[in-house]
């Protein structure tokens, strides 16, 4: 046990940042994510973290920096926020298909318009496809140590490819929890040093960064592809050296609670899964076989890990192996205008390549910051539970009737 | 669960008392979570702030609409619709020079900017308001507001806080109130 401080998720990443010790953090602040990078720039002021702080005039440019701090074999730190992640987006695939193992903190916000600070998760999940690993996390403590955890995962010698950590914003960014703030030594002893050849090395020069025409260019994103494919080991590999030094275990890709036997699953990312899980301890109280996935890591996607927990056996003894999931429903704030939620698409997809075949039905809500209530959850479940016809419903919506 | 709804405008330290709550609350080995009505920052303008306490991790992470404690550091954001808002056997807190305005007797009043005037020689009662909360409901000690202060504040402004916690746990200086006259008076000059 280390050092327990009430502080909010901001705070924690921030704590969890310093212990991976990055030699450079290039910072441009936004809300909800400011207090990560002013927490880093009195940690760099104080030298209780030796790293070069540079405060740039914009993400496009906190991304780059981070992209040239790697390009030289130091281990980079950046974070941003709704627009600032999209302003990043150009950088986003060149970090990643230069294969430089960055982390970069998201605060999960609204994307304009209509213009709000408050959280949803449009922001990130907009950007699926740049090629980065993005991984969710719940509460603050899980926010600091998959500050830490990340680092291990990306400069992981088979992967090596840059991750994307999501805080939801305000709802984990500025909320003040109990938090166990490692000591630096087992810090040290989990994360070793970054060592790479993927660099600009005098003593060694190489090409890197360059062009690849038609010839070669879908082999290196095959080659990129494959390394996302051996994330899911690692971060296995992750977290039980993690428990092992530290005592305290995250899981894998996903985390089920009350699943092994259930016959609703909501699937949920970010914060929302304790309010869900508090709602399945309810529902199971009144004789529901409720049960609550959430899901670590959307890139990339656990489909193999999402059927696993879907498909029980029923009956022990018996031959008869299947499905005991009658609904399966896919929480999210998000939507892709004109079709679902982006998650569900993907949930979608993996139930059918998995052989799943249940009802699947998408829950879309808080967002711009819409609060989602236990009563909106409860109904998630029996929405799920009658078997409604519709399969995309929008909860916890205020005007619904005005709007046309 | 205990949940406390804290009202103030920015910068008169609504949030800061949520904190120091919620801090003192894992300091007595108990879990909690304290957050601010999330949004922009702005002085002056109207905020609540939130602290959960439960003797099991707080799952839930929404605001709080049905509260045990409200307490109200800035009198004018007070409304007669915020006992609505109270579980049964809640209490509402109140930072006031008039005492005699209010008369329902889930209503304890106290004068707490006098208070941080004299200690703080600033009106920032934010400290008074927590203390009066520990003192009257006995869910933090004295000794752990204390230590929370420390946490959050500069040094100098936390030892002065301190003076401002002992003087309210040591002096009788909060009332709860007792269903009086007032509503009568209320009804009989006819208004609304």
């Amino acid at each position: 046990m280390g050092k327990v401080k009430f502080i909010s998720g901001d705070d924690a990443f921030a704590e969890g940042i310093r212990l991976a010790r990055p030699q450079v953090v290039s910072a441009y602040p936004i809300t909800p994510q400011t207090i990560v990078v002013e927490r880093l720039s009195d940690m760099v002021e104080d030298q209780s973290l030796k790293s070069e702080f540079i405060h740039v005039e914009s993400e496009h440019s906190a991304l780059s920096c981070a992209i040239g701090a790697s390009s030289v074999g130091a281990r980079a730190f950046t974070a941003t926020s709704s627009q600032g992640l999209l302003y990043m987006a150009e950088g986003l695939p060149y970090a990643a298909g230069g294969r430089f193992p960055i982390v970069m903190m998201n605060a999960n916000r609204a994307t304009a318009l209509p213009w709000n600070i408050y959280g949803d998760q449009r922001d990130s999940v907009s950007q699926l496809d740049c090629g980065w690993i993005q991984v969710y996390v719940e509460d603050a403590q899980e926010s600091l140590d998959m500050a830490l955890m990340s680092y291990y995962i990306a400069e992981h010698p088979s992967v090596r490819v840059p991750v994307m950590v999501n805080l939801d914003g305000f709802v984990l960014t500025h909320t003040y929890e109990a938090v166990d703030i490692p000591e630096a030594k087992l810090a040290d002893e989990f994360l070793p040093p970054y060592v790479s050849d993927n660099k600009m090395d005098l003593e060694n020069p190489k090409n890197m960064a360059f062009s690849v025409g038609p010839a070669d260019n879908q082999e290196f994103h095959l080659l990129h592809h494959k390394a996302m494919l051996r994330v899911a080991d690692v971060v296995n590999e992750a977290d039980t050296r993690f428990q092992s030094i530290f005592g305290r275990s995250h899981g894998g890709m996903v985390e089920g609670y009350r699943t092994e036997d259930a016959e609703y699953v909501l699937i949920t990312v970010g914060s929302i899964t304790g309010l869900a899980r508090e709602v399945v301890d309810e529902l199971r109280s009144q004789g529901v076989r409720a049960g609550v996935l959430k899901l670590r890591f959307l890139r990339p996607f656990p489909s193999q890990q999402i059927a696993e927990a879907l498909v029980n056996s029923i009956e022990q003894g018996s031959a008869e192996v299947g499905s005991v999931v009658q609904a399966v429903g896919t929480l999210e704030k998000d939507i892709s205008f004109g079709y679902e939620g982006t998650i569900y698409t993907n949930v979608n997809s993996a139930l059918i390549k998995e052989d799943v075949h249940v009802p699947s039905y998408n829950f879309i809500g808080g967002l711009g910051g819409r609060d989602i209530s236990k009563e909106d959850i409860r109904k998630c479940f029996s929405h799920m539970i009658g078997k409604e016809k519709d399969k995309i419903v929008w909860i916890g919506l205020g005007v619904e009737d005005d709007v046309r | 669960m205990i949940e406390i709804r804290w009202h103030g405008r920015g910068g008169q330290g609504a949030f800061t008392a949520a904190k120091i709550f919620g801090a003192a609350a894992v300091a007595e080995g108990r879990y909690a979570l304290a957050f601010p009505s999330f949004g922009p920052e702005r002085r002056g303008a109207p905020i609540q702030a939130f602290t959960k306490i439960d003797d099991a991790i707080v799952k839930d992470r929404s605001e709080i609409r049905n509260c045990d404690y409200i307490v109200i550091i800035d009198e004018t954001l007070y409304s007669p619709a915020f006992l609505d808002a109270l579980k049964k056997g809640g209490r509402i807190y109140i930072n006031t020079k008039t005492p005699e305005k209010y008369s329902d007797s889930r209503i304890t009043v106290v004068d707490a900017d006098t208070i941080s005037m004299h200690f703080l020689n600033r009106p920032v009662s934010n400290t008074a308001m927590a203390a009066v909360l520990a003192a009257d409901t006995g869910i933090v000690s004295s000794e752990n507001i204390e230590k929370s202060l420390y946490q959050y504040l500069p040094e100098k402004v936390a030892e002065k806080n301190v003076n401002v916690v002992n003087h309210i746990f040591e002096k009788d200086v909060f009332r709860r109130q007792i269903a009086d006259s007032a509503i009568k008076h209320q009804d009989s000059r006819g208004g609304k």
